[in-house]
C-alpha cells in the first residue's frame, strides 16, 4: 500500500522523507498539461492555417504532425527541460525524481512518458491509478518501469525559533547548581515532551492544557526541588517553560 | 545530552541560509557549470546541516526545525548525488551505431516479436483458405469485403488522381498514426507480455488474410506492388517496437534472477529506447514512401519498379540491421 513519502537514507546515515505527490495534486496537474497542450496545439493551427492557401497539403500534413509531435512529446521535453516538472507540475509543486531522491535521467523520463498509453488502459488512467494505490511509492506503471516518483517539492521556509515562551524573569535561573542538576536528570524524551507542550500549547483545549502541564510539571518537579521561594505561586505550566528554558538554553 | 536550542539555532542559521542560497540557485539553473570552490563549499554545508539534522532527530524536539533541516538536507542530497548527463547525444551515431546493436544483441526479442507476427500471418492466410466462403468475418474493415480485383480496378483509376493532391495530409496521417501504434505496442510489454503478443499476432492474422485474399484473387503484381515500398519498412518497424516491448516483459519476469525487477528494467532501457528511437525514423520514413509512391500505381508507375524499390530497400535495411556498428562492437 502506498506511503506518504520516500525514505533515504543518504552515505553519511542521515535519514530523510521526501514527501510523494497525492493522486489529486497529480490528476490537477495532468489537467493543466492537457489545458497547456490544447493551446499550444490551437496557436499553432491559427499559424498554420494563416499559411494554408499558399500550399493546403502541405500545411495540413503539418498541422497532423505538430499536434501528434506536441501531444506526445510535451511531457517528454518539458520534463527533461525543467528537470522534471511540466507546466503542470510546476504550478501544483510537484516533480519528477529518481527513486533514490536524484534528478531523473534523460532516459528515464523518456520512458515513463512512452509508457503513458498503458497507464491510460482501459480508460481515464484507470490502470496508472491502481498502480499508483498498490505500489509503495504512488508509482503508475511508467513511473514504476524508469524508476522515477512524482514527489511534492521542497520549499526551505524557515521558522520562527523565537517561541520558546521565554519569560523576562526566570526564578529557577536564580538556583544555577539547581538549574544543572535538572538538565543533568531530565531525559531527553521528557525534555522533548516538555518543549513540545510548550510550542503548542496554544492547540491545546483549556482541560487538556491543565492535564498536560500538570503531569508534565509533577514529572519535573519530581527531578529537583527547588527552594519555596523560587517555585511558590507558580502554575503548573509557568513551571514547565521556566524549566523548559532552563533545558534548552544555557545563555542568560 | 540536552541541546541548547538557543544556541543551536544562532549559530546554525547562517550556514543553513546560506546553503538555501546555494541550493535555490542550482534548483533554478539545474544545468548550469557548478565550480570546485562553489562545490566544495556546497558539500561542506550539507554535511554540517546534515549532522544539525541529526541532532534534532535525536532529541523529537521541535517539528518545524526539523522539517526545515530536512528539507535543506533532501536539497542538497539530490543536489550533490545527482549526476546531470552532460554528454551530448550524437544523433547520426546514435542511429548507425545504437540502434543496430541493439538489435543484434536482443535477438531473443526479436525472434519471438517475429514468430508471433509471421505467424499470425500464416494463420490469416491459412484461414482465408480454409474459410473463403466467409472470408469477410476474417478482415478488420467492412471496405475488404468487396473483390481484390474491384479494388484494384477503382484504386488504379481513381485512387492515384485523388491521392495526388493530399499526399502530404495523407503522409502525415500515416507517420503520425504507425508512431502511436508503434509507441502504444511497446507499453504494452508492460502487460507481461499478453499486449505485445495479441497485438503482433493479430495484425499478423489481418496481413496474411488480406495478402492471400489478394493472391487468390490473382492480383499478386498490384499486391506487391502496392506493400513493398512501405511494408518493407513499416512491417519490421512495429516488429521491433514488439520486440522492444518483450525486452520489458523480460525483465519484468524474475526467471530465476536475484536483482530487483526496477533494476532488471533499468538494464534494458538503453536497447529499448535505441530500438524506439530507430522504429520512429523507419516510420517516418515508411509515410513518406506510402503517401508518395505506394499509392500510385500501373500505369502512373510500373509495379516492376515499386516491387525493385521495396525489394532493394528490404536488402538496405537487412543489411543495417546486420552490419552497421559492427567496428566495436
Amino acid at each position: 500500500m502506498a506511503s506518504d513519502g520516500l525514505e533515504i537514507r543518504t552515505p553519511e546515515g542521515v535519514p530523510f522523507t521526501i514527501p510523494l505527490a497525492g493522486a489529486a495534486a497529480r490528476m490537477m496537474a495532468l489537467i493543466i498539461d492537457l489545458l497547456a497542450i490544447m493551446a499550444i496545439v490551437t496557436t499553432g493551427l491559427s499559424v498554420f492555417r494563416a499559411f494554408e492557401r499558399l500550399a493546403p497539403d502541405v500545411i495540413g500534413g503539418a498541422v497532423t504532425l505538430v499536434y501528434f509531435a506536441v501531444s506526445t512529446g510535451y511531457g517528454i521535453v518539458m520534463e527533461i527541460l525543467w528537470n522534471g516538472q511540466t507546466l503542470g507540475k510546476r504550478l501544483l509543486g510537484l516533480r519528477v525524481m529518481d527513486q533514490g531522491a536524484r534528478p531523473a535521467r534523460p532516459a528515464q523520463l523518456v520512458i515513463r512518458n512512452l509508457l503513458r498509453p498503458v497507464d491510460s488502459l482501459p480508460a481515464l488512467y484507470l490502470m496508472g491509478a491502481a498502480s499508483c494505490w498498490l505500489t509503495q511509492h504512488r508509482q503508475r506503471l511508467g513511473d514504476l518501469a524508469a524508476g522515477t516518483v512524482v514527489v511534492r517539492t521542497r520549499v526551505s521556509v524557515r521558522g520562527d525559533w523565537s517561541q520558546l515562551g521565554r519569560e523576562k524573569y526566570n526564578s529557577l535561573r536564580e538556583h544555577p547548581a539547581l538549574a544543572a542538576r535538572l538538565r543533568q536528570r531530565t531525559a531527553p524524551e521528557l525534555a522533548g515532551l516538555a518543549l513540545d507542550a510548550v510550542l503548542r500549547r496554544e492547540e491545546l483545549t483549556p482541560e487538556a492544557r491543565v492535564a498536560v502541564f500538570g503531569l508534565l510539571a509533577g514529572k519535573l518537579r519530581g527531578l529537583v526541588e527547588f527552594p519555596a521561594e523560587a517555585v511558590e505561586a507558580l502554575s503548573d505550566e509557568q513551571y514547565v517553560r521556566r524549566a523548559v528554558e532552563v533545558l534548552y538554553s544555557t545563555s542568560r | 545530552m540536552i541541546l541548547d536550542l538557543d544556541r543551536f539555532v544562532r549559530e546554525g542559521e547562517p550556514r543553513w541560509q546560506e546553503l538555501d542560497a546555494v541550493l535555490t540557485r542550482m534548483e533554478k539553473h539545474p544545468y548550469a557549470t557548478v565550480g570546485v570552490t562553489d562545490l566544495e563549499r556546497l558539500h561542506a554545508l550539507y554535511q554540517r546541516t546534515s549532522a544539525d539534522l541529526l541532532r534534532v532527530r535525536g532529541l523529537h524536539s521541535e517539528a518545524r526545525l526539523r522539517q526545515y533541516l530536512e528539507s535543506l538536507v533532501s536539497r542538497g542530497y539530490t543536489a550533490i548525488h545527482g549526476v546531470t548527463d552532460r554528454k551530448k547525444a550524437s544523433w547520426f551515431g546514435w542511429f548507425l551505431k545504437d540502434f543496430p546493436r541493439a538489435v543484434r544483441r536482443q535477438a531473443g526479442a526479436l525472434a519471438l516479436a517475429m514468430a508471433l507476427f509471421w505467424g499470425g500471418s500464416a494463420v490469416g492466410a491459412g484461414l482465408l483458405v480454409v474459410m473463403y466462403e466467409e472470408r469477410e468475418t476474417l478482415f478488420p474493415f467492412a471496405g475488404l469485403a468487396t473483390k481484390p480485383s474491384e479494388r484494384v480496378k477503382q484504386e488504379t483509376v481513381e485512387r492515384s488522381k485523388m491521392v495526388a493532391e493530399r499526399t502530404g495530409r495523407f503522409s502525415a496521417h500515416l507517420i503520425q498514426n504507425n508512431t502511436r501504434v508503434a509507441i502504444f505496442t511497446f507499453a504494452l510489454g508492460m502487460t507481461y507480455g499478453v499486449g505485445p503478443t495479441v497485438l503482433l499476432f493479430s495484425n499478423g492474422v489481418y496481413l496474411g488474410a488480406v495478402a492471400m485474399d489478394y493472391v487468390k484473387d490473382g492480383q499478386t503484381m498490384f499486391l506487391l506492388g502496392w506493400l513493398l515500398p512501405h511494408g518493407v519498412i513499416e512491417l519490421p518497424a512495429i516488429i521491433l517496437a514488439g520486440q522492444a516491448a518483450f525486452l520489458l516483459t523480460g525483465a519484468l519476469l524474475p526467471r530465476g534472477r536475484r536483482a530487483p525487477v526496477g533494476e532488471r528494467l533499468r538494464a534494458v532501457f538503453p536497447d529499448a529506447l535505441a530500438i524506439m528511437g530507430g522504429v520512429a525514423v523507419m516510420l517516418v520514413w515508411a509515410g513518406i514512401v506510402e503517401a508518395f509512391f505506394s499509392q500510385y500505381h500501373e500505369p502512373v508507375v510500373p509495379y516492376t519498379v515499386k516491387i525493385a524499390f521495396g525489394v532493394v530497400e528490404l536488402g538496405g535495411l537487412l543489411a543495417f540491421l546486420q552490419l552497421a556498428g559492427r567496428d566495436g562492437e
